[in-house]
């Protein structure tokens, strides 16, 4: 039984995975801003993986100061942080773990290890990480 | 000389919830030592014994510190500092 629960439309998880697999073999990473204090996913923002890594990923440090500034100006914080594991299951890696610093998003991991860049079947599970430790959430599909 | 300083969620548990504050310093180090007198615990999740730690981003303005002088970088009357942990993982 999972308590925590994230509630998000259906495209903007199809656009998740398009974008894990137009980004593979490297890892794939976003932000979906929605209003303060609504917990509602609502704007998706694709960021560059900085590190193009298959096994990292990092927000380019200009591009994180843009995207808080812009967020901030319109008065919303990031519901959802998202990325892709291009090889491995849809769980949180240990720097996964230690980097998470925003306690209050659902960190969304996609895994499309059984298709790669092509269609089919995919992981898609989300997560609260505040101070070292994972709460798998449920998630309810909108639309 | 006083600067603003926005502060990330992940640092406001120090604030009092605050998402800016208000420190003192010519340098980014004079800043941040200020910041850790008057909120004790925030420094060592900024600095360590090398200096910036690698996962926190510090801007003077526009600007990644880690592009200036990094600790040494100045700070002037009009200044505004904005701490921003990465968004990073593997």
């Amino acid at each position: 039984m999972l308590v925590g629960m994230l509630e998000i439309q259906r495209s903007l998880i199809d656009e998740i995975v398009a974008h894990a697999r137009a980004d593979h073999p490297d890892e794939a990473c976003g932000v979906i801003a929605g209003p303060i204090g609504s917990d509602r996913p609502e704007r998706l923002i694709p960021m560059v993986n900085a590190v193009r890594c298959p096994t990292l990923y990092e927000f380019d440090s200009m591009d994180l100061l843009r995207l808080y500034r812009e967020m901030d100006d319109r008065d919303e914080v990031p519901v959802v942080i998202y990325h892709s594991h291009p090889a491995t299951q849809a769980y949180p890696s240990r720097t996964d773990i230690t980097q998470a610093s925003e306690p209050d998003a659902h960190y969304v991991v996609v895994s499309i290890r059984e298709t790669g860049p092509a269609e089919g079947p995919f992981e898609f599970r989300s997560f609260r990480i505040v101070d070292g430790e994972v709460t798998e959430e449920q998630i309810s599909i909108l639309g | 000389m006083t600067i603003e300083v926005r502060i990330p969620t992940i640092l406001r548990p120090y604030t009092s919830g605050e998402k800016s504050v208000s420190a003192q310093g010519a340098t980014l180090q004079e800043v941040l030592n200020d910041l850790e007198l008057n909120y004790p615990g925030m420094g060592e999740r900024l600095i360590d014994e090398s200096g910036l730690r690698r996962f926190i981003n510090i801007y003077v303005n526009d600007e990644d510190v880690r592009f200036l002088s990094g600790l040494q970088s100045a700070i002037g009357e009009n200044d505004s500092i904005t701490i921003l942990p990465a968004v990073a993982g593997g």
